[in-house]
Order: structure tokens, then sequence, then C-alpha cells
């Protein structure tokens, strides 16, 4: 198709070059410097989309992000599934389709690269246009840090395309100056979408080949937003056409693209602008065939046409009607300023009924308006009040600012008022819908059936028309609507006001948001020291937060099951050891440490020795289970607390919130540890023979190294912490070393131990092997309401100490309430029978209609080696009163479990096995 | 799918300026205080009702919501008002007579780490033995029911199944309290726009009525219904509460073609999803972690939980985000809300719904007017008493596998 | 993304703090000595105005220590900072 709409010369366009492209399934050219719409236009294709409720044919109304109209689906060169035409651009190969108001998403390969960058600035301005020139140009000569961000491929704004002027040679000279300062950041192909808190201004930048998107965060000190106006429509009966394009476009079409909107063009206005077009056409050799100036009394009430207009049906003052014959209707109903930013940053709007706007009331003391988006019309206004607002900005920031030299505008002729005009009267009784929002489909007949129905606020209004709801929220029907409410309703449009601007003012891409961190990169990974180890050796991995902590590990034919049977069996017979590095780790350190700990564990631990170790229960103030560990004292005023993997980093920050924000006069000082140090549980029958082997120097008999006792010595030549400590109820040790260290130790670990079969297990095997002695553990057998008393853990809690956090709270009714939940072990019936964790508990055989009363819940249920049966672990009302009692666990596939409920401690219930 | 918006009804409410006296004054025309108004005259025949809104009706919180609707919560006293919620909400559209696009399309509440497993299966069912529909899907079940959900093991937190109720699902915010303003209105009751209060009259322990910008009002009985506002409008009754006000961020995309059939929600990785009937991407984000009643949230909270969102459907990758905004969420200790007497005779409470108020929207009315009208709670909400919060009978839908929203 | 000024560390984005609610709310001197309401206020009552807020911050992801601000919790302007 050839581009007869497009002028031999003008524009930023590449004539001398090509650009072929797909449209609709029909191949168009177009050149470098082209949007899609340019390109469609000047091949003269107005028709590009489809409305979305109605299916009218729809054309291009506006030459920029605000289209309501021209909604493509961009398939190659990379897939966008729904953009205006009017914001791509045109390059080789490209392949686009219209669309009916909503996009597809495809899982076709995404070539982008996304990321995000911070910024820093003193004065951020938005828009590249005359006034934000301007305001740049005028900072930055004051040696001010400024990013200025637009949206279109390069600065110019209105003055893109106009190399002729003085105004468009300064414009260029300007930008050209801007981008050669050091401390200037232009950006350009960049949208500024959102002003958060504190001058956060966020900003989507493309780039085409390749393909990417960045968020910039731009901490500006001051924001000028000069990001212009936007031409509002006037509602008319079948002001929907293809071929109907806002007045100040088709400049835009023009002058940035040289390209005609048509070949024999209506213009239809309330105010002065649109004349600027008649004479820019007239000049570019367009025929302008009527020009109807509703300050006349000239209206339009009608259109006609097919795929486009073909005719516009006029009033005259004196109410003679009239048919015109053309091929392009241009609308100029008034500009609205482009504050949406302003907005967001909470600068008030006030109503301009001069010029049928809302318009920024005044500036913020760090956000202000310029140009057009401050309601200041006409070139040389729009450069001094840029200019002034750079200026002002520099104040702001205590910096003396020199006046920039502005480039001579053509006189400005005294302007004409505009006349406020949102429909055209009856509009609402056309025979044609008159749009209101054309992204919508939503007339004005809905605004008036909504006041109707008793509407009295525009976001009621929006609500039940959807006006200002689809892509472009609103930017072009937005204060239509409001107006048209007014009206109807008999109230004044400033105090209905307008809907809420809420970020981002332009859409932005999911993936864009989502920058890197994404996949693997989505959270870290953390992993041990002996990670690699674990890998090599196929263990499945399970996450706990952040950590991959080894699960269990399969030998060849082992399914889960059988692997975790076998590494339980091992450390009740022989030996194992597993990698414990991942529980949290807390150095606590200073005069008043045992005081400290007195105040936040249950039990006491100022009377632990130097080198004993005690087991451990931290509450919340409310007396819930927080978390659990141990505490070894390894000084004088020096301990070691261990903690829950998933709870390290909230344990650490909950013991410096009280440190320094209750008991400031504490000496302590708390460190984390948990990845200086490996941590080696070596546990079994056998582990002494192994730590013997490994540790010389040590005295490993149980007479000199007790249980819950510490030791600071050598194991395979490395300086390690060797505590008697254990979670399995078999003699035990935990062996630590410096990181680094840890894979030297825990291969001479597994050396000393092959005669006795060592075995590596992982975190389902130490699960089992807890419960079988009936330990719980801090987040699957709690759950946030249970206290340690309920746990069965009445002798971690001291009796003694007048208070610690949360024992007032045992003291509240509820906690002394009979039939509490208390965590017990369930034996089913059925030896064979695993049930299900989760599961819940009822005093019945057969299973009641709903609801059915409860009793409690599995917390944890295993296969043991060491019993030969299946058994569980259970909060249950009362559960120590049941004990010996049958209880019923309902399953999946209708039948119920009987269980016997017995005391938590099922293996070993004399510890005869913890000293070896 | 059509560009699915019913054509709403030609009339829906009289805007009258406030009387004098009321038998009943409920402060807050969201969600809840509409329903309350409603069930208020059907229910028990107490018509003489304003509904105070200090902006336009169910401009708050019902409009920033992300309209999930579903039953499937731990603990029977939050289970027992959810269920009894969804029964009504399956009836509504009937009886009210208006279109409020209640769409039964079920909500999955995904597993990420054998302790979500656990806590899930313990959800699905104590859920069924209160007779709720609760089913425990495996990954590949799951994109049965979501076909765009990346199960994939490879991703950074797999998706290791998921609880799935087929009853739960979403409503269009707008239209329900719509539904509800336009019987209360044909009632006679009067609802009253840009009206705030600004103080509560308590005279030897009894609230006689309330202060307004559109001037006094004497009142039987005054009902707090206001959300993230009950803290401030409490304390002109000198009550202080267990609640703090945070921004609860949502957003929305454009407008697509089908792709999303069900309700997704990760509690894990910070997530919740539906597509809405005109084909917006209707997101939620985590709570923002200090107290603002600024409607506004901070956006690299939307940031992490786009990252979130694409782990979860890559599919949505190129979709743009066309909205965003914030409400203000009442939020308790134990997440659960407070719903009945106060120490102030004849004033009545309704607060701390936190991201539940939405769903709860017709059961809250109900048991509300119930209070406001015997002087009791309703059996239902009577475990969400403000004393609990002495006793410690807390209803722990936070630390006990608690799924929010 | 509010801007906090950390007493020791200076202007640091939000996302490197976390929230610790009402300042000046005191472990009480003798919990023993308080009614099971008294208590449960202590435990579960905090001031939530609209307007300025006391309130307590952490800068977790810097060096760590708490600080008192006043925040204005309608517009996020903060008032004042002090360790």
């Amino acid at each position: 198709m050839t581009a007869a709409f497009r002028l031999p010369s003008g524009g930023v366009i590449d004539r001398s070059r090509t650009t072929r492209f797909t449209f609709d399934g029909t191949a168009y050219a177009g050149h470098p410097g082209d949007t899609l719409a340019s390109a469609l236009l000047a091949c003269g294709r107005h028709h590009v989309a489809t409305s979305i409720s109605l299916g009218r044919p729809r054309g291009i109304l506006t030459a920029g992000p605000e289209e309501p109209c021209a909604l493509v689906r961009v398939d190659a060169p990379y897939a966008e599934p729904m953009v205006t035409a009017t914001t791509v651009e045109l390059r080789d190969g490209l392949v686009a389709a219209g669309l009916a108001g909503r996009g597809r998403l495809t899982g076709a390969p995404d070539p982008a690269r996304y990321d995000s960058v911070h910024a820093h600035c003193d004065v951020l301005v938005v828009g590249a246009g005359p006034a934000g020139l301007a305001a740049a140009l005028t900072a930055a000569r004051a040696g001010a840090r400024v990013v200025l961000a637009d949206d279109q491929p390069r600065p110019g704004g209105s003055l893109l395309g106009d190399d002729a002027s003085p105004a468009g040679r300064w414009a260029a000279e300007a930008a050209a100056e801007l981008a050669a300062l050091p401390d200037v950041r232009v950006l350009t192909r960049t949208t500024a979408f959102g002003h958060y808190d504190d001058n956060l201004v966020l900003a989507l930048q493309a780039r085409q080949d390749p393909p990417a998107r960045r968020v910039w965060r731009i901490r500006a000190r001051q924001v000028v937003v000069a990001a212009g106006a936007h031409e509002r429509p006037v509602a008319f009966g079948g002001n929907d056409r293809p071929g109907i394009m806002l007045a100040g476009a088709a400049r835009v079409y023009l002058r940035r693209y040289g390209v005609l909107p048509g070949r024999a063009i209506t213009v239809f206005t309330t105010n002065d602008s649109a004349y600027d077009t008649v004479r820019d056409l007239e000049r570019a050799g367009a025929q302008v065939v009527a020009v109807l100036d509703a300050r006349d009394g000239d209206l339009v009430t009608g259109t006609s046409g097919t795929e486009r207009i073909t005719s516009v049906r006029a009033v005259a003052a004196d109410g003679s009607r009239r048919d015109i014959e053309t091929d392009t209707l241009l609308v100029s109903g008034g500009w609205n300023p482009a504050a949406q930013l302003f907005s967001q940053a909470r600068g008030r709007l006030r109503y301009d009924a001069g010029l049928g706007a809302f318009v920024p009331a005044g500036p913020l003391p760090a956000v202000r308006a310029a140009g057009s988006a401050n309601g200041v019309f006409g070139l040389g206004g729009c450069l001094a009040d840029g200019a002034g607002a750079g200026t002002r900005a520099l104040e702001a920031l205590a910096r003396s600012a020199h006046p920039v030299p502005l480039p001579p505008v053509p006189r400005e002729d005294g302007p004409r008022p505009a006349r406020v005009l949102w429909s055209v009267p009856d509009a609402g009784g056309a025979d044609e819908p008159a749009f209101v929002d054309l992204a919508r489909d939503a007339t004005v007949a809905d605004v008036l059936r909504a006041a109707g129905a008793g509407m009295r606020s525009v976001e009621h209004v929006k609500r039940y028309t959807t006006i200002g709801t689809a892509h472009d929220q609103g930017k072009t029907s937005g204060v239509l609507a409001a107006g048209i409410t007014a009206g109807a309703l008999g109230t004044d449009i400033a105090s209905l006001g307008t809907t809420t601007f809420r970020p981002p003012q332009a859409p932005v891409p999911f993936a864009a948001l989502a920058g890197r961190d994404r996949g693997p990169l989505f959270d870290p990974v953390r992993v041990t020291a002996l990670h690699s180890w674990h890998v090599c050796r196929g263990a499945k991995f399970e996450n706990v937060g952040q950590w991959k902590r080894p699960w269990y590990y399969p030998r060849p034919g082992e399914d889960m099951e059988t692997a975790v049977l076998r590494e339980c069996r091992a450390v009740r017979t022989g030996v194992g050891l597993m990698d414990g590095s991942t529980l949290g780790k807390i150095n606590v350190q200073g005069p008043d440490s045992a005081e400290f700990l007195d105040r936040v564990y249950t039990g006491m631990m100022s009377t632990l020795k130097t080198g004993s170790a005690r087991y451990g229960v931290l509450c919340g103030a409310d007396g819930m289970v927080l978390d659990d560990g141990t505490v070894t004292r390894t000084g004088t005023d020096e301990y070691l607390l261990t903690t829950t993997t998933g709870n390290a980093a909230l344990v650490l920050d909950w013991l410096e919130e009280w440190l320094q924000t209750e008991w400031t006069g504490l000496r302590v000082h708390l460190t984390s540890v948990t990845e200086h140090w490996a941590t080696i549980p070596l546990a079994g029958p056998r582990s002494r023979d192994v730590l013997a082997a490994v540790a010389p120097d040590l005295d490993v008999s149980n007479e000199a190294f007790g249980f819950m006792t510490s030791k600071e010595t050598a194991v395979a030549g490395v300086p390690a912490r060797v505590s008697r400590i254990s979670f399995s109820g078999e003699l035990a040790y935990e062996v630590s070393v410096v990181a680094w260290e840890a894979i030297a130790v825990w291969e001479a670990l597994l050396k000393a131990g092959v005669a006795y079969g060592i075995t590596p297990y992982g975190t389902e095997a130490m699960h089992v092997l807890r419960a079988e002695k009936g330990y719980p553990v801090i987040g699957q057998d709690t759950d946030g309401t249970v206290t340690p008393q309920d746990l069965g853990l009445s002798w971690a809690v001291s009796k003694k100490k007048p208070d610690f956090v949360g024992k007032r709270s045992f003291a509240r009714a509820d906690s002394t309430r009979p039939g509490r939940k208390q965590l017990v072990a369930l034996l089913p019936a059925d030896t064979g029978r695993l049930l299900p964790e989760g599961a819940a508990l009822i005093g019945t055989p057969a299973v009641p209609a709903p609801p059915v009363p409860m009793l409690g819940h599995v917390t944890s249920s295993y296969r043991s080696a060491a019993l030969d049966r299946t058994f569980a672990l259970a909060l249950v009302r009362s559960g120590r009163d049941r004990i010996g009692q049958t209880l019923y666990v309902p399953l999946d596939d209708g039948s119920v479990a009987p269980v016997t409920v017995a005391d938590p401690v099922l293996y070993d219930k004399e510890g005869a096995r913890r000293d070896g | 799918m059509t560009d699915a918006v019913p054509r709403m009804p030609g009339f829906l409410w009289r805007n009258p300026d406030p009387r004098r006296s009321y038998d009943v004054v409920i402060v807050g025309g969201g969600g809840h205080g509409l329903a309350t108004a409603y069930y208020l005259a059907k229910n028990h025949g107490i018509t003489n009702v304003a509904v105070l809104e200090k902006g336009w009706l169910a401009g708050g919180n019902m409009a920033r919501n992300t309209t999930i609707i579903r039953s499937n919560y731990l603990w029977d006293e939050s289970s027992r008002i959810y269920e009894h919620s969804l029964k009504l909400w399956e009836g509504l559209e009937d009886d009210l007579g208006f279109p409020i696009l209640f769409s039964q399309r079920g909500v999955l509440n995904l597993a990420h780490s054998l302790a979500d497993v656990r806590e899930s299966k313990r959800r699905v069912y104590a859920n069924r033995l209160n007779g709720i529909d609760a089913q425990w899907l495996e990954p590949a079940e799951a994109a049965e029911v979501c076909p765009i959900l990346n199960v994939s093991p490879g991703t950074r937190y797999p998706v290791l199944g998921a609880t799935y109720q087929p009853r739960a699902g979403i409503a269009k915010h707008d239209y329900v309290a719509w539904g509800f303003a336009r019987r209360a209105d044909s009632y006679g009751i009067d609802l009253i726009q840009d009206c705030e209060v600004t103080g509560l009259d308590v005279r030897h322990g009894r609230v006689t009525g309330v202060r307004t910008t559109r001037g006094p009002i004497t009142a039987g009985k005054v009902a707090l219904a206001a959300a993230g506002h009950t803290s401030v409008l409490a304390g002109m009754a000198g009550l202080t509460l267990p609640v703090q006000s945070h921004p609860l961020q949502a957003l929305v995309s454009e407008l697509l073609e089908p792709v999303h059939p069900t309700v997704v929600m990760s509690n894990a990785v910070h997530v919740y999803v539906s597509q809405a009937h005109k084909g917006e991407l209707v997101m939620g984000a985590g709570i923002d972690g200090y107290n603002g009643y600024g409607q506004r949230g901070s956006f690299h909270v939307i940031e992490r939980q786009m990252a979130a969102a694409l782990e979860l459907f890559p599919v949505f990758a190129r979709a743009r985000l066309l909205r965003t905004w914030a409400g203000i969420v009442d939020t308790t200790p134990d997440a659960s809300p407070i719903v009945g007497l106060t120490p102030v005779e004849d004033l009545y409470l309704n607060c701390g719904w936190g991201t539940g108020g939405f769903k709860a929207t017709p059961r809250a009315g109900w048991c509300f007017a119930h209070t406001i009208a015997t002087g009791r709670p309703h059996e239902i909400s009577a475990p969400f008493t403000l004393d609990r919060f002495t006793t410690g009978a807390l209803v722990d839908e936070h630390g006990a596998a608690g799924v929010a929203h | 993304m509010q801007l906090l000024t950390c007493p020791w560390c200076g202007d640091r984005e939000e996302a490197e703090f976390r929230y610790g609610g009402q300042a000046g709310v005191p472990y009480p001197a003798d919990p023993r000595a308080l009614s099971d309401a008294e208590w449960g206020r202590y435990l579960f009552v905090r001031d939530n105005p609209a307007g300025p807020f006391a309130e307590r911050w952490v800068h977790s992801a810097g060096c760590r220590r708490w600080f008192t601000a006043v925040r204005d919790t309608v517009t996020h302007e903060f008032l004042r900072e002090a360790p």
C-alpha cells in the first residue's frame, strides 16, 4: 500500500529508508521514526480497531499514549498483547493487528530484558517539550543534577519536527546542550508513570533492539511536571467514526511525521488551538472544507460513513442544518493539563472555568507543574512557565538561578475565550450514540442514566458507566464525563471534582516491574558449607525459609520411605550425622547476658555453669511458644543460643528489640553467627567411638563429658566446639567448626565412622527420631496458639523467676482453662496405617453430620523403624487426660482410623540411651 | 467473552438530607454498613435508620478489595461465619434482585513448602468436618483447575499442591454495595453521603447521637461499621481498640481475553489473583507494614508482588499494570474481626475484618443487624467479642496457618 | 517507598526498615500486679491515630538499631526522628 498521505518533506522520519510492516494481514511501508499510527495514516488507513461492546469500527483519535481507540496487538518481532498504535515505534518486520478492547496473552517466548535502576537528582523534569526543556536547562545551567524524562524517542515535545522556527531550533540546541552536560541525564522513550512518597518517581524506559524495559526509580529533591496537556473531544452523535481525530493530533502527524490526515477536512472546535492546525494543514496543501466554531454557534450533530467518516451533519446558530462531505473531522474541545503525576503527589487541582479543565492550584514544596500541564497554554507562555519552574525548583534547593535565554515566538494574538462544551446539546437524544469514553463504548445517555439513578459522585458515575476504566484511564474522557454529569445534576463541575488519578498514569508491563527478580533470582538461595557434598550424594532437598536442607539421601533404587527408615535405623543402632548448620546461632556477650536471658527464656539461664547447656523455650508476651533451642554458657559473660532454622532472623530481631527498646540499661551484645559455624550433629550409640577417633584430645567418657555439657577441642585437627546435645534421645554430639573447615571435618567423621556404618541423615529422619521421643518441632507441632504447658514443657518453665516474657499470660483465663489442646502421641490401631498430617481427630467411630466437633489434629506422622509401626503426634483437647483412650481420624476415603492416645514419649521413656 | 457489564437499574437510591433523629444511625456506608441497614429492615423491621457516609457510598474498602469470596478458614469460629456468609452469597442475587455477578469459579490456595502442605491439609480436613467443600489437590490437579499455573518443580518455591474450594469465587464489589443500598433505600432507610461524623455524644455511659458535618443527629443506637476509620470513631466515645489501620494495595491489569478461570492465592509468595468479568486481572498484595490512613502504599510491595505473580503465571509477563490503589485495612492481633457490644451502652462495633471484610459482607451485616436489634451478639458472631483480648481466647487466623484475604 | 532518616545512617529507603508500631508502650514494671484486662491492653491495644504518630522503626537492613519517629499516618510525612 502506498503512502499517499505522506508529504514529500518535513518531520522526524527518515525518508531515505523504508520500513515494511504488516497490519491485519496487509503489507504496508513506512519510515524509521514513524509510529504504527502515523505509518497507517500515511497509507490512508484510519480504521484500525473495533469497539469493545458495540463492535463499531474505530480509528485513531490522538497521537500519543492518551489514545482511547487504536488498540492493537503486536505479534512480531516482540509480542505485546495490547498497546495503542500511537505508541508503537515502527520497525521492519512489525506484525500487528487491531483489537476489540482486549488483549490476548500468549506464552510466546519473551526475548526482552527487564531490569531496574535507581537514580538520584536535584531536579527531575518530566516532559521534554518547551516547558520541560526550559526548566531542565535552567536547572542544569545552575549546576543542579538533573534528570529529564520524556516518552518520545527524542526531546522536543510539541516542537518536534519544527526545524524551521526559532523555537524549534532552540529546542534542538537545548536538547543537545543538556545531553552533553555531565550532571544531566536525558532519558528518552521514558514514561514517568507514578509519583510516590518523598518524591520517588518511577519511570519506564523502553528500548527496541534488543528489546528491553527498564524501570527507573528516581529519587528527586524537586520535581517539575511538564507533561503537557491532553486535548479532549466533544460528545456528539456518531463521534467515534474512523477519520475523526483530535485537531492537535492532526498537527502532530503533520509536523512530526509529515502525514496528512485526509484530503477534505472539516474542523469542529471550541477554542483557538485548532486554528494552528488549520493553518498548518492549509500550508501543507490539504483542503479544509469547513471550520465549525462552537463559539459561533456552529455545532456538529452527527456523522455518516461506514468504515470511515464521509460526511458531517452541522447546525448553525440560526438553526440551519447542512451536511458537509468530508473524509476527516478534526475536533478540539479544549485541553486538559496532564497533571496526573502532580495529582498523585497530592497536589490540589482547581477547576478553571475559562479552560474547562482542572489545573494545578499551586505548587507543592517539592513538586510543581509547568507549561500546559500547569494550565498555561501558548508556546511563549509554556517556555516562560518552564523556565520559571526551573528557577523556583532551584530556589527551593537554595541555589541561585540565572535566566536562560528563550527563543522569540510569534506574537500570540489576543486569544478569543474558549467555549466550554462537553457535548452538543441533545447529544443524548441523537439517533446515534454520542460517546464519552470511546474505549468503554460509554455514552452521554449512559451518564444521564447514572445521574437519574441517583448517582451524585463522579466516582459513582465512573463505576456505573465504566467511563475512565479502560487502558487510557479516561485521559480524554474523564473531564467530559464530569462536565456532563454536572450538567445533568444542575451542579457545577468545580464542586463535583474529578475521579482520583491513580498510578500508574500509563500502563506498565508486569515483567518490567518484576525486573530481574524472576526464576532463580526470585529469592536468594541459602546453602550450607556442606551443600556441594549433599548434592554429590544425591540428596533430596527441602526449602526451609531460604535455605536448602538435605531432606533425605536416597540410595539407588530407594524411595523416600525406605531411605528415611534406613537413616533412622542407622542412628538408633549405629551412628548417623547430619548437616545442622542452618540452625540459627546467636552469640550473646556482655556482663548482663545472664540477666537478659533469664528475662526472655522461660527457663533459668543465669544458673548455667560455664561449659553447660540447657534447653530453652522463648514465648511471646502473649505466652505462646515462639521458638526453642539450646542455650550454652561459653564463658562468664558469654552464651551461644541456637534457634530453629526458620526463626533465626526473627529471634535475633526480637531479642534486639527487647534490648534496644525496653531494657536499654542491660549491657548485652548480640551477634548472629549462624553462617560462621557449621554444625554437625553426630548421633547414635556409636557416636562416641567416632568422636573419639577424630578428637584425640577429648576425654569422651560419660563421666568426663556429660550430657548437656560443651567442650572446646580439636576435631580432625580443626578447632571445634563439641556439645553433648541430643535431638534423638540417642547418645549424640554436636560438632561445630568454622564454616570453611566444615567439609574436612564432615569427611573425617565419615571416615572415622565407616566401621560403624555411619550414615548421613536428612531432616525427615531427624523429624522422625525427635518425634519418637516426643520432642515438638516449633511451627509444626505448634501454631502460635500453644503454650509451653500445652506441649508438656512445664519442666522448662521456671517457677522461681518472678517474671519473664510471657509469664503473665500463663495466668489469663484462656491459658488456664481446662480443655486446652495438649501434645500427645497417637498410635493407630492398624500399625501400618500412616495418618495424614493435618488430619482432624473426633470422638466417635462414625462421622456425624457437619459441623463435626473436632478434638484436635495430627501435627506430625511417621513410620518408625524403632517402633516397627506408624505413630503420630497430635494436639488434642485435654490430651493428657485422654491417654489410653481411643479417638478417630476421618480419612480421605471416607473411612475412619481408630487411634490410641499415648504419652508423647514413645521410645526409650527411661532415657537409657542418652549416655550410650 | 462479551463485555459482561450488566445494565444497571434506572434508579438506585434517593439522596435525602439527614433528619434530626433516627432509631439507628450506622456510621459507614460501605458494604457492611449497607448490608446491616438492609438486614435491620428485612429481618427486624427496623427502618428508621440512617447510614452516614463521609464520602460516597461504598467508596472505601468496598471499592478497593479484590472481591474474593471463600469460606475455607481454619478455625471453627471463622469458617462458620464465612461459610454462613457464602451461603448468603449463593442466594444474594435473587434476594437483592440485583446483578452482583457472583461467580463461583473456585479458589486455589497454594502450598510451597512442606510446612504449607501440612497447614493446608489441616485446613482441608477441618473444613470438611465443618461442612465446607474443601479438597487437597496435587500440583498436576491444581494445573487442571488453572492451566496457566506454573507447577514446574524447577521454580524457586515450587507449587507442592493446593487447597481447592469449588464454591468460592468473586463478585462485582460495586454492584453488591449498590444492591444492598437500593434495597435499604426502598425500605425507607436514609443513605446520606458527604456526611462525616465528627463526634459521638455519650451521656452517662450511653451513646445518644452523633455530630456530623451535616449537623447533629440523635440516635437510639449507633453502630460503627467504618473499617479502617473505626479507631478514630471509637476514640470519640473514649474507646481504644486492638485495631491498627494499614495500607493494603491492589491492582488491575488492562482488559484481557479470558485466560484465568479461577482464583489463585499464595500466602507464601504474597499474591492472589483472579480475572474479573470485564477481563482485567485483579491482584492483591501483602499488607504494608506501617500504619497508614493515606490510602497509599509503597510501590516496592507491588514490584515484589509482580515478581511473585510471574513465578506462578509466566503468561502474565507482558500483561500491563493499569491501576494500583490502596485501602485502609483494620487489622487485629489475631486477624479476626470484632463484632458486638462495647462498654458504651447502645454503641455497637463491627470492625477488624482486615482482609476478610468483603467476603463477610452479607453475614456480617446479618449478624450486626441482629446485635443492634436485640442488644445481644448473634450466635455466629459471638466468639468475636472485644473481651477475647482480655481472656486470651483469640481466634488466631494469623498464627495458625492463617490464609489472609 | 518512603524515605526514612535513620538517626545513625541518614536517609535510607523504606525497604531497609521494619516497622515497630506505637512508641512509648513500656513493658509493665510488674506484670503480676496487672488485672487480665490491663495485661490484655498492654498486649494488644495500641493507639491508631489518623495524623501524627510516635512510632518505632528499626533499620533492619542497615545498622539494626531501633529509633522513634513521629510520622503523619495520613500524609506519610516524617515530622521528627529521634533515637
